[in-house]
């Protein structure tokens, strides 16, 4: 992991993990550690770990060919802005489908569901060189602990 | 991180699975072992206990999902016991609520299958 690097109003922390499951976790980790720093609340905190891990399994389970998954964690003032890609041709979108209701994410994957439910702003892009998502957890009350 | 399984023998045909750490992409296939032998020794009444379950994700969701699928199918039936508010929260959001039995303590699960 890149150590933090400061800005005038943001921290920006990098992360590339092997696509593998025993990686995830760390994954979580350092997105927990960032929102932490931005001193989201504790249940916030949690909804962040899940949904990043969330992506990064979705990477996992549905593009076996990537090698590797680059997580990045941007804290700015009011918000957290987390990047997942990866560098299969699937990843993520895969498993993605617009406007999905329960049902069909049953069908398509819990996880999707669950970062769509869990942040604030969810989308992603394309390429042949892998899918970027792209989530905001906005800061929407600050709470010491 | 880890998750430790613990399966134990209670009255009346019925097992307790005790989950304890995280459950995730990682560890799940321990945990849908432990319920899946259970399940093909013709163990169909399950309480798995969440108590010390500090983390879930739809990996671990769908290990339960599909164990409560598979004693179904033979008349049996799986109840959850869970305390901790995030993890009640996952089954919320998620909706699970409506297929699981959720109890605050084993007892309640265990007096709850029927």
């Amino acid at each position: 992991m890149n150590p933090a690097v400061e800005h005038s109003h943001k921290e920006l922390v990098e992360l590339r993990i092997p696509s593998r499951p025993e990686w995830v976790a760390l994954a979580r980790l350092a997105a927990a550690t960032v929102a932490n720093r931005l001193r989201f609340p504790i249940e916030e905190i949690e909804d962040v770990k899940l949904a990043v891990a969330e992506a990064c399994t979705a990477v996992i389970q549905h593009d076996g060919h990537g090698e590797f998954i680059d997580v990045t964690c941007e804290a700015l003032s009011d918000l957290l802005r987390i990047r997942v890609r990866d560098s299969g041709r699937h990843g993520v979108a895969r498993a993605q489908a617009p406007n999905m209701n329960f049902d069909e994410a049953r069908i398509a994957g819990l996880g999707v569901f669950l970062i769509r439910t869990l942040m604030d702003e969810v989308s992603y892009d394309v390429s042949p060189q892998g899918t970027d998502l792209l989530m905001v957890k906005r800061l929407t009350g600050a709470t010491d602990h | 991180m880890d998750i430790k399984v613990n399966v134990r023998e209670a009255p009346g045909d019925c097992y307790v699975v005790d989950l304890s750490g995280e459950i995730d992409v990682y560890t799940s296939p321990k945990v849908k072992d432990a319920i899946g032998e259970l399940i093909d020794r013709g163990v169909y009444f399950l309480v798995i206990n969440l108590e010390k379950v500090r983390y879930i994700d739809s990996t671990g969701l769908g290990v339960l999902i599909g164990g409560l699928k598979r004693v179904r199918e033979h008349g049996g039936s799986v109840n959850l016991v869970c305390t901790n508010p995030q993890i009640k929260k996952i089954f919320d959001i998620t909706g699970l609520v409506k297929i699981f039995g959720i109890f605050e303590s084993e007892d309640a699960a265990m007096k709850a299958l029927v």
